[in-house]
């Protein structure tokens, strides 16, 4: 296994990491994307050694097809969940014109919330809030 | 026969789905989705019963193929009973989606989508290896990505974003623990990995089993990952919040089970107990502190997830059969209260304490019905939710880890509190204004719903009545549990 590829592994969990802290939906679609072909980079790295191709009647010494049958069915998933997170953005983009994900609005009135809350009680409303 | 039975839970509501998106009339869709719904259920039960007797575990290997290549299927007694009572759970919450005449269950791709969640939910409890336990999770992601924006409202879209980037997440890790787990067994076979688990140094072998964990444990939403699910399920329509709140939750709780008793038994087993016990505390805690019904019980969903991983914490036979009842009642009792708050959110136009009261003066039933579950949920006898409960602290005492139980029973406590405050705030005090402008009867005037969440209820009853053979079998499908052996002869004997 060679170490260029286990390095590449690791650039990539950090780019994809350091991509899906941030705000912005597109970024983390990114990062999603970059952080998946570590993930898959690794199973392959990590999987079986290389060899030829692993199909029934050649010769040679054929490598492990399943890490590879993996990484495929991985690949396809992998695309189909960027898609729609890029769908989601730009769903937020044309309700909210922006794509930020952004604290949740309850948790934000439970915080402001004094304990001795009562149904006719002054406390905020969802209006209040927003 | 067996090969046919194991797959029709899967393939028929997959085929279902792929034929609700080129018929498009939504009385075809309906009437597809019953039939597959009927044909997946009758063929769980089948398997159900032949887990009673003769009691052997089912193998069943996809196309015929030999051993290492083909997709293997395994119904074990645990898969087998759950696989049932999630295709019940999942008919009656369909009859209520439509009953709800909203606009969710009307847009084309509702019934579509619904019926890869259902194929999802059982092929992640039939599936015979990791791999594709991954992909059945990934199926059943990605469906309830779609179910939970399916309005595309703005709210929808907020919650539903911390949703999915968080379990693209949770699929990552997982995908990533396979991928190393493949690396240093050269297998995903839940029947191989066993032994070959058991041969790798000690670290090697934590560190796998701590990244399944993690993964395993954000789907539960155990503490400390759980944070994600007050957040996103809310915002969803009822339906499929009960969906959601029945049964993706109980899923992570039936890999962790898994992972704790066939792949590395009994390894981890008091990190397992005590995250068991934070998050119940955690949970009902969040619980009681909300003021909004869905909210609220959303966070006792993850109050719930802590009894049972509890439950595999303490390990052994008696307390993996506790675990296995309780998954049980938990799922339709924990639906069912969801379709209560589903119609009472029809009803008053919001699901907020601030909007609802009353409702026990305009419909006694509707009352009855919102307070079976609850004290199910509760653990009062003699509802279900005791008898799982019992045993499970029965076995909690019998191991010695009265800390935990103490815990345990402050938080069943606090439950009853909460389930009490939903009671004061919307079943007794004033008719708010918003819904005396509704109509006076509640259940009179959305007849499907309220006969689903009766059938609902009705089957958490049920559930209490035979909870005596239910036991039983919780029993015999524990100790098939704690000794992998049977299940490695199995599938490696299938044919």
């Amino acid at each position: 296994m060679s170490v260029s590829i286990i390095v590449l592994v690791g650039v990539l969990f950090a780019v994809g990491t350091f991509l899906i802290m941030e705000r912005s939906l597109t970024r983390i679609a990114l990062g999603v994307g970059v952080l998946g072909n570590g993930v898959n980079l690794l199973i392959v790295a990590a999987g079986s050694a290389p060899g030829d191709a692993p199909i029934i009647g050649r010769a040679g010494d054929p490598t492990d097809p399943l890490p590879q049958a993996l990484v495929l069915t991985a690949i396809v998933i992998g695309f189909g969940l960027v898609s729609f997170i890029l769908a989601l953005a730009w769903r937020s983009w044309t309700i909210t014109d922006d794509d930020e994900v952004e604290d949740d609005l309850e948790d934000r009135l439970v915080a402001r919330r004094g304990d001795s809350r009562t149904k006719s009680g002054d406390a905020p409303h969802r209006e209040d809030v927003s | 026969m067996t090969n046919a039975l194991l797959a029709a839970p899967i393939l028929v509501p997959l085929a279902a789905g792929a034929l609700s998106i080129v018929v498009r009339r939504l009385v075809i869709q309906r009437t597809v989705s019953f039939v597959a719904l009927g044909i997946a259920l009758a063929a769980a039960v089948m398997t159900l019963v032949r887990a009673v007797s003769p009691g052997d575990i089912q193998v069943s290997r996809l196309g015929g193929w030999p051993a290492p290549i083909a997709i293997t299927l395994v119904a074990d007694r645990m898969a087998a009973i759950l696989v049932a009572v999630a295709l019940v759970v999942v008919t009656i919450v369909l009859v209520f989606a439509i009953g709800q005449r909203a606009s969710d269950e009307h847009s084309w791709f509702y019934h579509p989508t619904y019926m890869v969640i259902v194929a999802a939910i059982s092929q992640s409890f039939l599936a015979g290896d990791l791999f594709n336990l991954f992909v059945a999770f990934e199926i059943m992601l990605m469906a309830s990505y779609v179910l939970l924006t399916l309005e595309g409202k703005d709210e929808q879209i907020k919650a539903g974003t911390t949703y999915v980037v968080l379990n693209v997440l949770e699929s990552l890790v997982l995908l990533m623990a396979i991928g190393l787990i493949f690396a240093a067994t050269g297998t995903v076979s839940m029947a191989e990995l066993p032994e070959r688990l058991a041969a790798l140094p000690g670290p090697v072998a934590t560190g796998l089993q701590l990244l399944l964990l993690v993964a395993f444990g954000m789907k539960a939403a155990v503490f400390p990952l759980f944070f994600w699910l007050p957040d996103a399920y809310p915002t969803a329509p009822s339906s499929v919040t009960a969906v959601f709140a029945g049964l993706l939750t109980k899923v992570g709780v039936y890999c962790i089970m898994r992972t704790q008793t066939l792949l590395f038994p009994d390894a981890l087993n008091d990190l397992v107990l005590w995250v068991g016990a934070a998050t119940m505390l955690i949970g009902v805690l969040g619980a009681i502190s909300h003021y909004d019904m869905k909210r609220l019980l959303s966070f006792h969903i993850v109050s719930q997830i802590g009894y049972m991983v509890f439950g595999v914490g303490v390990g052994g036979a008696a307390a993996l059969a506790a675990t296995l009842l309780y998954l049980v009642h938990q799922i339709p009792v924990k639906t069912a209260l969801f379709l209560v708050e589903g119609i009472m959110e029809r009803d008053s136009g919001s699901s907020s304490f601030d909007d609802v009261g009353g409702l026990a003066r305009r419909s006694p039933l509707f009352a009855v019905l919102f307070m079976l579950p609850a004290l199910s949920l509760a653990g009062i006898p003699p509802f279900s939710g005791f008898v799982a409960k019992f045993l499970l602290v029965r076995s909690g005492v019998d191991a010695g880890h009265y800390v935990v139980v103490g815990v345990a029973l402050l938080v069943s406590a606090l439950t009853l509190t909460s389930m009490v405050k939903i009671w004061v705030n919307a079943f007794w005090g004033e008719v708010e204004p918003a819904s005396r402008a509704a109509m006076r009867g509640v259940l009179r005037h959305h007849p499907t719903m309220a006969a689903a969440t009766v059938a609902l209820v009705a089957v958490t009853l049920v559930i209490a009545a035979v909870s005596g053979p239910l036991y039983d079998f919780s029993l015999d499908a524990a100790r098939e549990m704690t000794t992998p052996a049977t299940y490695i002869d199995a599938v490696r004997s299938a044919p």
